[in-house]
Parts: C-alpha cells; sequence; structure tokens
C-alpha cells in the first residue's frame, strides 16, 4: 500500500545535502556534536531524543532512536517511561492554556 | 562530498553487501594467524538454558559432550602448546562429568583459566566441589549477564535465569570473586537482548558497576560487550522474527577495519567436544574447521603457524562490527 512514510526512504537521509551542500554539512556537524558524550550521556541524550522524537511524531526518528536507545543500553522500561514525560509535557501544555480559555470567558461572562 | 550524518541514521543508509572476504579484499586485509596464545575448549553443547542468541543451539537436549579421552588429548596439548591462557566454555561447562579433571589438567600448564558460566548452575546448590576448586585455582570466571533489567534478560535466557543469576553473583561475591584484593576474577558478558548491536563497552560498564552495587551490593572486575553472532538458535529468531537481513546488514555497514587486528581468531585456537579444531567458537557452531580440513587436537605438535590462513565466513562480521569482539 502506497504511503508518504516508507522504511526504505531513511537511507535517503544523506541525500537531503543535494541542492545545499553547505547547509546540509552545517546542519550535520552541528547534529553529531549535539550526540556526542557531554555533561550527559550518549544513552541519555538518545533517551530525550526517543522522548522527543514522539512529540514530533517522526517515524524515521522514532525507527532510528529506539535503536540507539537499545544499543546504549536502555530498556523498555525506561524507553516507556521517556514517552510518558513527552506525552505529559503535551498533555499539560493543552490543558495549561485551559487558563486562557478561563481568563477569557470570565472577561466575557456575567 | 563526503556527509558526515549521525551514525543512528547511517547504520539503515549503508547497504553493504554481506560478503565478508570481498570485504576484506576490498580493504586490502588478510585474516591470518598471529602467535595463538589462548586455547578454548568447547566441553559440549549440553546446557540448562536454551537462550535464544545461543549461536550453537546448546541446551537441555544436546548429546554431544567432552569424554575423559578426549579431554585428556586436549590436557596433552595444552602442555605442548604452552598457552597462556585456556579458556572453557560450552554449553555449560557445570554439566560435563569430567569438568573436574581436565580444569585439574589445564591449570598444571596454563596459568590463566577462564570458566565460562551461565550463573544459574552456580546457585543450585549442587556445585560445591565445583566451587571450591574454582576458587582454590583462581579461576577467572566469565559469566554471561546480558542486562541488569529482569525482563531483558529473562527473554533472551529463560524465565527465572535473572534472579539465578544474581544469587549466583552475590554467592561468588561472597567467596571474594569480583573483589580486586582478593585475585579472584569475574568478568561479565553483556550481549544484546535482541536483534541491535552491543553499546560502548566503557559507559556500558560504568553504568552495570553502579546499578548491580546500588541494587544488589554486587561487584564485578571487567565487563565485556559482545554482538550476538546470526548463527544456531540466534539466526533461528532473527529468521523468525523478520530480522535476518537488516541485522546482517547492519553488521555489515558496521565493519570497523581497525576491529580486524584484534580478532580473537587470530590468538585463539578452538577445540570442540569430540577433540577437532577450529580458528573459534563461531566456526565450530558453523562447521567450518580449522585449516578447511577436520583436525584432531592430538595430530598437532604445537600451537598453529603464525601467518596460517583463517577461515572465514559472513557472520565473521559480528567481530569486526563497532569496536569488536576480543
Amino acid at each position: 500500500m502506497e504511503t508518504y512514510y516508507k522504511p526504505e526512504d531513511l537511507p535517503k537521509f544523506p541525500d537531503i545535502e543535494q541542492g545545499a551542500p553547505e547547509l546540509a554539512q552545517k546542519f550535520f556537524d552541528y547534529y553529531n556534536a549535539v550526540f556526542a558524550e557531554g555533561a550527559l550521556t550518549e544513552r541519555e541524550k538518545a533517551l530525550i531524543a526517543l522522548s522527543v522524537a514522539h512529540a514530533v511524531q517522526c517515524p524515521y526518528c522514532i525507527d532510528a532512536y529506539t535503536q540507539a536507545c537499545l544499543e546504549k543500553g536502555s530498556n523498555l522500561e525506561e524507553m516507556t517511561e521517556a514517552v510518558h514525560v513527552v506525552t505529559a509535557i503535551r498533555g499539560g501544555a493543552s490543558l495549561v492554556h485551559g487558563v486562557q480559555m478561563r481568563n477569557i470567558a470570565e472577561k466575557l461572562s456575567m | 562530498m563526503e556527509m558526515a550524518v549521525n551514525s543512528q541514521f547511517m547504520a539503515a543508509a549503508e547497504t553493504v553487501s554481506p560478503l565478508f572476504y570481498k570485504t576484506l579484499v576490498e580493504h586490502d586485509l588478510k585474516l591470518e594467524r598471529s602467535e595463538t596464545t589462548t586455547l578454548q575448549v568447547n566441553v559440549g553443547l549440553l546446557c540448562n538454558q536454551t537462550c535464544r542468541h545461543c549461536h550453537l543451539d546448546a541446551g537441555p537436549g544436546r548429546q554431544e559432550i567432552m569424554g575423559h579421552e578426549t579431554a585428556d588429548a586436549v590436557i596433552d596439548y595444552a602442555a605442548r602448546g604452552d598457552f597462556e591462557a585456556v579458556d572453557i566454555t560450552g554449553g555449560a561447562p557445570e554439566l560435563n562429568p569430567n569438568i573436574l579433571r581436565l580444569i585439574e589438567g589445564l591449570s598444571r600448564h596454563s596459568s590463566r583459566i577462564i570458566f565460562r558460566s551461565n550463573l544459574s548452575l552456580l546457585s543450585d546448590g549442587k556445585r560445591a566441589e565445583l566451587i571450591d576448586v574454582l576458587k582454590e585455582k583462581k579461576i577467572v570466571i566469565v559469566a554471561s549477564f546480558p542486562s541488569f533489567n529482569e525482563i531483558q534478560a529473562d527473554s533472551q535466557r529463560g524465565e527465572g535465569i535473572f534472579q539465578k543469576s544474581i544469587d549466583a553473583l552475590s554467592k561468588l561475591n561472597t567467596l571474594g570473586y569480583g573483589d580486586s584484593e582478593t585475585g579472584l576474577e569475574l568478568n561479565l558478558v553483556s550481549n544484546p537482548a535482541g536483534a541491535f548491536l552491543p553499546g560502548a563497552q566503557g559507559p556500558l560498564e560504568k553504568r552495570f558497576r553502579e546499578v548491580l552495587q546500588n541494587k544488589w551490593g554486587l561487584q564485578f572486575n571487567h565487563l565485556y560487550a559482545f554482538a550476538n553472532v546470526p548463527l544456531g538458535r540466534f539466526r533461528a529468531w532473527l529468521k523468525e522474527k523478520g530480522n535476518l537481513d537488516a541485522y546482517l546488514e547492519r553488521l555489515a555497514s558496521n565493519f570497523n577495519v581497525c576491529a580486524v587486528e584484534g580478532v580473537m581468531c587470530r590468538s585463539l585456537i578452538s577445540v570442540s567436544w569430540d577433540g577437532f579444531l577450529y580458528d573459534c567458537d563461531f566456526n565450530l557452531a558453523k562447521g567450518l574447521p580449522m585449516g578447511k580440513q577436520k583436525t584432531h587436537v592430538s595430530e598437532m605438535a604445537g600451537p598453529p603457524d603464525v601467518g596460517s590462513p583463517i577461515a572465514c565466513a559472513d557472520h565473521c562480521y559480528t567481530c569486526t562490527a563497532g569496536t569488536g569482539f576480543t
């Protein structure tokens, strides 16, 4: 079945350099630097990436960082909790806007 | 323009044909023996566990086991070979009825004897004599311990094995194993619980050390992170789950030229339960004999010659992926 997202498209990511190679080089240099061991471990960064991948709902990123998390020693419990963290923030972000709704409703209402 | 892309994306980006020999030629490399310093002895395929990642398909039903005549021939070879180390593996070596005879004999000829254990048999209360001998002779214990997560560990090794492993590690620690002051070395081996590669050994060892200490008060000397070899039961599992091609590609695309220099087959010779010789335990599993012909341990005057070619096949990508498998 035809779909916009195809697993075989993931390996084509480097092709994005065509058209703007200098920008792509800057992006990938930055990308690699971000994921290198620093104040946070590579494992911790992969868990953050996995949770953000769910927030931005990127199937490529979910595929890549599920594997990365497992390879860097995380387990399913930790990975599931990471997804719940981003879910809580996403849900919380919606719910906290309820304050705006209440402010406006209060102003408009008798 | 050569694009540097995050390795996680690149892993999927590269599609290398899984032809190990061709890869060596492309990199102008030859797989040849250096000095052979380790004798690995596979005492049989009988095991109390049926781990999903086992490259030998070892298990409770296996009949292949080293008898005392072969054990004696191996001990004689250890005397002739003057090996720095002897590495006893299986199956579960604990289940070989000649294991004490073998340890006693081999320890006369090598100063470093390594005993590979799946841990669960060391906590069953039936190995007091074996454990005493291991301790007395300061035998190095290399224990399978894939994960400190019970679900992951049991999914690879069988239900209840994790807790038995923790009990065994606790017992070994009580005896002084894992304490750098005692000379009783306890090393852990972590194989991934699935169709993915192991992480970098350093950070993994650090994390295992922290978690095992904090959660169970356990200690060990070193942790080795090894990739699973696509042979035996693990290969069958990869096929069943539809992961085989992707896993082989992942191994091949992580080929590391530098790892070839340090692969264990360059300095190790493996003898199977029936006394025949292989370049490594994986070639034993594959049925690829050393020198492409069956040679019995009793026919060997000493270690193989430096420069002898090593039999290789596509499973060899496992040992050259990333930082390698030594």
